[in-house]
């Protein structure tokens, strides 16, 4: 099937902005399916609010658009119901981690077979430009005119202390490498965390002068590095991609199954 | 591998917002916004078919066709 097969053309073009990274997530997202070969049929992709849970509109896939960080909560009980479904989680930064972060870290506690995708773009673009607990120390935004003193969460760290079995990060200017790594998280058994950086020129770019989407693009580029790169080692402040943990470990539903099978011994 | 040869590009119009992105980050050049601010193909001689721009495409307004 073509990219296209997975779409639903009909709500094309896209609400997000022009520049948006969400919809470089979207095609990055949509051709890992694509390369796995997966039919719309297996797919349920479940997410909340924000400007990037508008995603799960323009899938053809089973599609869940929720409550604002809850997605986590609802893709876990479509999960326990039908665990032969593939979940696809896509959530924005503040969805994510501030208010779904009790979700999140609970559902990388119990390593529940599923995708969750951090479409980090440091910001709450659709309520016009707050800052979230991803944007860091030292941005302007609309509610941060003087600038943040918030420290940001490292997403990547956050789900490997709360037990995600596989957990990555890439960014919009390195597509061909976020398709791959999307795919290698759908095909983990268990519960896998990419976060992709992602640019909101409307706001985040605006705000913090950085320039338009294709600056913001090349900002990834200079200020990324694979994992454990020499040029990590000579400058902290890069921000490492790739791979980071890739782990086996039991799977929620089927752990569950076997108490549904103590439960139910001798009495069916 | 031979390399791929282009055939055309695929330019959706109605989907094109012009951003700029397929345009700045091209390594060849090969494309341009015109006057309305819309993608189109300068100088499809230079494209060497890498595909950054159908990839990079926010809006799936851009596909490239070799020839087979």
């Amino acid at each position: 099937m073509a990219v296209k097969d997975y779409l639903r053309e009909r709500f094309l073009p896209h609400m997000w902005c022009p520049g948006c990274g969400h919809g470089e997530v979207l095609g990055g997202l949509v051709r890992a399916i694509e390369n796995l070969g997966l039919s719309k049929n297996e797919i349920v992709m479940v997410s909340g609010i924000g400007c990037s849970s508008r995603i799960s509109g323009y899938v053809d896939f089973h599609t869940l658009h929720t409550i604002h960080g809850r997605a986590l909560a609802f893709a876990t009980g479509v999960k326990i119901s039908r665990p032969e479904l593939k979940l696809i989680v896509p959530m924005g930064d503040g969805d994510a981690l501030a208010i779904g972060g009790n979700h999140f870290i609970h559902a990388a506690r119990r390593n529940l077979d599923m995708t969750a995708i951090v479409m980090n773009n440091r910001i709450y673009g659709m309520t016009g430009g707050q800052f979230s607990p991803l944007s860091g120390e030292n941005i302007s935004a609309t509610t941060a005119p003087y600038r943040t003193i918030d420290r940001g969460f490292d997403v990547v760290e956050l789900a490997k202390a709360a037990g995600a079995t596989f957990v990555a990060r890439s960014t919009t200017y390195h597509v061909q490498q976020m398709t791959e790594t999307i795919q290698k998280a759908i095909t983990h058994k268990g519960f896998s965390v990419v976060e992709v950086l992602t640019q909101c020129p409307t706001y985040f770019g605006r705000k913090n002068k950085i320039g338009g989407a294709a600056d913001m693009i090349t900002w990834f580029k200079d200020n990324t590095t694979p994992i454990g790169s020499k040029a990590k080692q000579e400058n902290a402040a890069l921000i490492e991609r790739g791979i980071f943990v890739q782990i086996a470990a039991p799977e929620y539903c089927e752990e569950y199954q076997k108490v549904v099978e103590r439960a139910t011994k001798g009495r069916k | 591998m031979a390399k791929p040869k282009l055939k055309r590009h695929h330019i959706n119009r109605d989907w094109c917002k012009g951003c700029g992105i397929c345009v700045e980050l091209c390594p060849k050049k090969v494309l341009e916004l015109d006057e309305q601010e819309k993608v189109t193909v300068a100088r499809p001689q230079d494209c060497i078919c890498c595909r950054l721009c159908e990839l990079r495409c926010p809006d799936f307004a851009i596909e490239v066709e070799t020839q087979e």
